[in-house]
């Protein structure tokens, strides 16, 4: 791979390219389509889920490429979405999953809310850039909650999309403290000594 | 070939996170077939499916390791010989659902003339072909799909050739479905899979799967995707035009055929195998 002619969409500085925000504007939709208070908390359990099944797949993926830094950032990720899933089942639904559509729920604009895409992954990314990733996917959860608390059809809905979208901006802020307590990216982050494309 | 999953109970649906294997994948972080796996287990759930209903079926190259990574039975076969092996597998096991997946390597240059002719045979099989326009395994050599001016070092200043048009080809050849879709949008790729399998004969869908590490500026390519602006068709000269005129980023279902898919003689299939081998005895 040649490092200088690899268009980034995670820059050198370690700032969101035009890419990513882009398709942060783009996700979610301004009106998301959710239909009752049941309906409602199971997208918001199933989004948490996702989210954590995606970071443990990065995980692995991060793993089985020896950065193992990154592996256990996006495993703590997976553990931290895994436990705001659990606590939707515990404070509003019960002890059992709801009940889902075969091949789980369609979002309005591709994949859930809060699911990292796995586009945005080097081999050779640091902490930060997976922080970053983090910060999007939470900004894109906290928006879909905001716009449902505005738009959605009934009350108890966008009472309760309005929890969750303060719940979602806080945990925007602890990855905004996070990331500030994480030492940027190196200059020459992405340079690789042996790089995969060099011919033998 | 055993199925890994089969503790769940028989009348339970089966959840896309069922499909897949404890088998980690080792691509490339940021590789699009991540996603590719992802679309093929939620069709799978939508569909209402089961692993040990499906047969995963590959060649060799990054994307044909994806048996493993599925709950399915599964085959990673021979470079180029998986829908040989695939249609082998549906002619005698008709009740199993049967996918083949692979690259462009494997299924356009080595098994190209497979390709040809399990379209023509019209055996019901769904082949997903992940392409990026390069052999990836192998560290980075063009392949069918790659640009004529893709220079590299290992193709300096480009191949000059022309390039392979996989959906023109299933056309001309007799597919009776052909798709494209995008790894980077995997329920829209689910969606699409779903209907592939659900379509009776076979099913070509070219899903768009970048390599992020040999062809790193196909991240791009998730600015130049669209959905294709026209209906699904049945007239194969509408979607010939279609197809050909196209910039190869639409996506969608682009024909959708009504040929009757092959299938094996209900007498054949049912001989026993000693009569089948007493004409071969010397």
């Amino acid at each position: 791979m040649s490092p200088a002619k690899a268009p980034r969409t995670i820059s050198r500085k370690g700032k969101v390219s035009r890419i990513a925000r882009a398709k942060q504007r783009k996700k979610p939709s301004a009106k998301p389509s959710v239909g009752g208070e049941a309906d409602f908390l199971a997208r918001a359990w199933t989004m948490e889920v996702e989210a954590a099944e995606r970071y443990a797949m990065l995980a692995d993926a991060m793993h089985e490429h020896n950065n193992l830094g990154v592996a256990e950032l996006f495993r703590k990720l997976a553990r931290i979405e895994q436990l705001h899933a659990d606590r939707i089942l515990e404070e509003n639904l019960s002890k059992h999953a709801p009940a889902l559509p075969p091949g789980g729920f369609r979002w309005d604009g591709g994949e859930g809310p809060e699911t990292a895409d796995p586009g945005e992954l080097h081999y050779r990314m640091q902490p930060y850039h997976a922080l970053q990733i983090a910060l999007t996917s939470e900004k894109r959860a906290q928006k879909f909650f905001a716009d449902l608390a505005r738009n959605a059809a009934q009350a108890t809905v966008r009472k309760a999309a309005q929890e969750m979208a303060e719940d979602e901006a806080e945990h925007v802020r602890l990855i905004e403290e996070w990331l500030k307590r994480t030492p940027p990216p190196e200059r020459d982050w992405e340079r690789d000594p042996d790089p995969p494309a060099q011919s033998d | 070939m055993e199925p890994r999953v089969t503790t769940a109970v028989a009348s339970a649906p089966v959840t896309a996170q069922a499909f897949k294997s404890d088998t980690k994948p080792i691509w490339c972080p940021g590789c699009g077939d991540y996603s590719v796996l992802s679309s093929i287990s939620k069709a799978l759930a939508m569909l209402g499916l089961r692993p040990e209903n499906v047969a995963v079926v590959s060649g060799i190259g990054c994307s044909s390791r994806i048996p493993a990574y599925t709950t399915c039975y599964g085959l990673h076969g021979v470079h180029g010989r998986a829908l040989a092996a695939a249609t082998g597998l549906k002619t005698a096991r008709p009740d199993l659902t049967v996918l083949v997946a692979g690259g462009d390597g494997d299924g356009y240059s080595i098994g190209g003339n497979h390709f040809l002719h399990a379209c023509r045979r019209n055996v019901d099989l769904t082949y997903i072909v992940m392409d990026n326009h390069v052999y990836g395994m192998t560290k980075g050599q063009p392949s069918p799909t790659t640009e004529p001016d893709w220079d590299s070092k290992l193709s300096p200043g480009g191949t000059g050739l022309r390039t392979f048009h996989p959906l023109v080809i299933a056309l001309a050849a007799g597919a009776n479905f052909i798709a494209r879709a995008f790894s980077g949008d995997p329920n829209g790729t689910a969606d699409i899979l779903a209907d592939a399998i659900r379509t009776p004969g076979f099913s070509f869908v070219e899903v768009l799967s970048p390599c992020v590490t040999f062809r790193p500026e196909q991240r791009e390519w998730k600015k130049q995707v669209r959905p294709a602006p026209v209906a699904t068709t049945d007239d194969p000269a509408r979607a010939a035009r279609r197809i050909i005129t196209d910039d190869g980023f639409n996506i969608g279902v682009l024909y959708k055929g009504n040929r009757k898919p092959y299938r094996a003689s209900v007498d054949r299939a049912t001989k026993p195998l000693t009569d089948l081998e007493s004409d071969f005895v010397i």
